[in-house]
């Protein structure tokens, strides 16, 4: 099996009032270091093991994961995971 | 002229919609499992609001992979007319009958309240009945309903005439104001707003009853003139 770690985030320009509410509650606890918060998911995917795994991901993540209009996609997979 | 209502798990403003057509309207409606669903024998499809399964990944993104919705899209094509209201706009969006996206509103709250929209294109079968600029009161009930567009597709919109509704006081932060937008062909409408809900006095506004009765005007002129 494979594990897909899949990060979605919102485009950069596309407003996140979500991490704008983070990063100001950050500054509030004192954590004036932080300039700007941006708020993503985070999947994980088994995979069966199958040679073209990264095409499938891909149409996965354009398909129905992200949202093309306002999210970029990134991921990794590990290899060998024993369920 | 017989509506089609789309009932997904989790719509809730299914039975507005239903009655908005039945009653208020006084035509003939039927609320469709999204299963069982065969749109071909309908004159129009209606795509209620509410939290279409629990608004899970993004409002309206499991929806838009039910089998429905590839009836949808033949319906769509072929001119029939379809309206999504809130939770019907996003799984328009989602599923690409309508260019776009819903965020969270800028403010991030829950927000439902009566609202004023501006037409802005009173030449489609959704909006004929309303006078060009008139402002009109419809009520909003949405979380996500901040509109976003990149700039080359607002341009396409604007050049095509596709927005129909704007926010007089935008609640949400939508791009250009958004509240309602139709495709190109101009037979599908996407809008926040809830015109089901706004559909006699006693609601608090009768504005959005003349949308329905749009749609079966020109309905009746398209029938009269294929006869």
């Amino acid at each position: 099996m494979k594990k897909v770690k899949i990060y979605i985030t919102l485009k950069e320009g596309v407003l996140d009032p979500q991490g704008k509410a983070v990063q100001t509650s950050l500054n509030t606890l004192g954590f004036n270091e932080v300039q700007e918060a941006r708020v993503g998911k985070y999947m994980e995917l088994l995979v069966e093991d199958n040679a073209d795994v990264e095409a499938k991901i891909e149409e996965m993540c354009s398909k129905l994961l992200a949202n093309p209009v306002i999210e970029d996609y990134s991921y990794t997979i590990e290899e060998g995971i024993l369920q | 002229m017989k509506f089609a209502v789309i009932v997904f798990p989790g719509s809730n403003c299914d039975r507005d919609m239903y009655f908005a057509a039945k009653d208020a309207l006084g035509e003939e409606a039927d609320l469709v499992w999204y299963q069982d669903a065969d749109l071909s024998t309908y004159d129009a499809i209606l795509l209620p609001g509410g939290f279409s399964y629990g608004d899970y990944l993004r409002s309206g993104a499991i929806a838009s992979t039910s089998h429905v919705v590839a009836q949808l899209k033949e319906q769509a094509a072929k001119g029939t007319p379809i309206l999504g209201v809130c939770n019907g706009f996003q799984i328009l969006l989602e599923s690409g009958l309508l260019p776009g996206a819903m965020l969270r509103n800028k403010k991030l709250k829950f927000m439902c309240h009566q609202e004023k929209l501006v037409v802005q294109n009173n030449k489609t079968i959704f909006s004929s009945l309303y006078a060009e600029k008139e402002d009109i009161t419809v009520p909003i009930a949405h979380g996500e309903g901040n509109y976003y567009c990149d700039e080359q597709t607002l341009q396409q919109l604007r050049a095509n005439d596709q927005i129909i509704f704007t926010y007089k006081e935008n609640p949400n932060g939508s791009v250009a104001d958004i509240a309602g937008i139709v495709n190109e062909q101009g037979n599908v409408l996407g809008m926040m707003p809830h015109p089901e809900r706004a559909v006699d006095k006693w609601l608090g506004s009768e504005d959005g009853l003349r949308l329905f009765q749009s749609l079966l005007n020109n309905w009746r002129e398209s029938y009269v003139a294929g006869a």
